[in-house]
């Protein structure tokens, strides 16, 4: 580590995937060094509990996030478009449960 | 009123599992002082982790010591009502935290042992120390490179780190030799398939300790003499304080519970 000791320590975020067929998902985050102690610090912090099969850490400098000033832009329009969602088809018994 | 201390009837069987109980307990023991402490959270949570692995090996090591004693004792009994010169731990893992590359570092020479040593365990012909083992084996795997992969950090760091290393290094290495050590007790349980013989077991830790510390820019002290001790009860000054601490409440309150 070549960094001055005052270097900020990077922030990760941590994904675990609970169960087989499931998708990691965003439990937190965490500040560490770097990639191989973000790894441990993200067993020891989220999966104390029998939680994780699976662990994905990603740098948080590496997210990139929409602008809360752009949400009526972004998100609005959809909200007026009810017809999006699959419940004005009528499925057929034979499908059964889709 | 104080409770008083219990005689432990000590055959080479249950002193070799108490041995084991007392390294786990108070190792763990001083891993959980640094609650509140740590450099960061995250660490923080680390450390009791580890501990907290350690503790729970320690239960059901005095669970089996208790069983094969046979004299109505069981785990608690066995950790709070013996004094110094009864536990049977390394004086390795009895010294104070110091500072965190102290830690780190008695946490690496340490678990450079334990995890080979656990993994020999698995085949022990005592059921329940396989048993202990099977588990043990996958915690020392994780405390090893947690603590490999902080020392090699800590050492090849800053300037500060790595003096603060070094110089824990150099203060710890004499309490190393200890872990090898095998009496006419243990070499009979070792004969009967019981025991692991550590001997064996020091090629592979002198090669994985040569190459992490080579990797942590750190020197091996060149000293060859050797601290010894514990497993007969001669101890630091530090173990009393710390059994002080760990046994107050039954000491003062025997019996209390939850």
């Amino acid at each position: 580590m070549d960094e001055p000791k005052t270097a900020p320590v990077p922030l990760w975020e941590v994904f675990i995937r609970s169960r087989n067929g499931l998708a990691h998902k965003h439990v937190g985050s965490l500040h560490a060094a770097d990639a191989a102690l973000a790894m441990q610090a993200a067993r020891d912090l989220y999966t104390r509990r029998g939680e994780g099969l699976s662990i994905w850490i990603v740098p948080s400098s590496a997210i990139i996030a929409s602008d809360p000033a752009d949400r009526d832009m972004l998100f609005e329009p959809a909200l007026t478009k009810a017809y999006r969602h699959p419940t004005f088809y009528d499925v057929p018994d034979d499908v059964g449960h889709m | 009123m104080a409770t008083s201390s219990i005689a432990v009837n000590e055959t080479p069987h249950t002193l070799y599992v108490l041995r084991r109980a007392d390294d786990a307990l108070v190792l763990g023991h001083r891993l959980s002082e640094w609650v509140g402490h740590a450099p960061t959270l995250e660490e923080e949570m680390a450390l009791a982790n580890l501990g907290l692995d350690l503790i729970g090996q320690a239960r059901a090591l005095y669970a089996h010591a208790a069983a094969l004693e046979g004299a109505g004792h069981d785990e608690d009994d066995l950790a709070y009502l013996r004094d110094a010169p009864q536990y049977r731990n390394l004086l390795l893992v009895e010294l104070p935290n110091g500072d965190f590359a102290q830690t780190i570092i008695r946490q690496f020479l340490y678990a450079s042992f334990a995890e080979p040593y656990w993994r020999a365990m698995r085949t022990s012909t005592d059921a329940t120390l396989a048993a202990i083992a099977a588990k043990a084996e996958k915690e020392h795997r994780y405390h090893l490179r947690h603590a490999t992969d902080w020392m090699i950090r800590l050492g090849d760091g800053t300037e500060e780190s790595h003096a603060r290393s070094q110089a824990a290094l150099d203060r710890l290495w004499p309490y190393g030799g200890e872990m090898f050590e095998c009496d006419a007790g243990e070499r009979g349980l070792v004969d009967a398939g019981v025991a692991v013989d550590p001997a064996p077991l020091r090629a592979e830790w002198e090669t994985r300790v040569t190459a992490a510390l080579a990797e942590a820019t750190l020197a091996r002290p060149s000293g060859s003499w050797m601290q010894s001790g514990g497993r007969s009860g001669r101890h630091t000054e530090h173990l009393g304080r710390l059994l002080a601490e760990l046994q107050h409440l039954q000491r003062t309150y025997p019996g209390a519970q939850w």
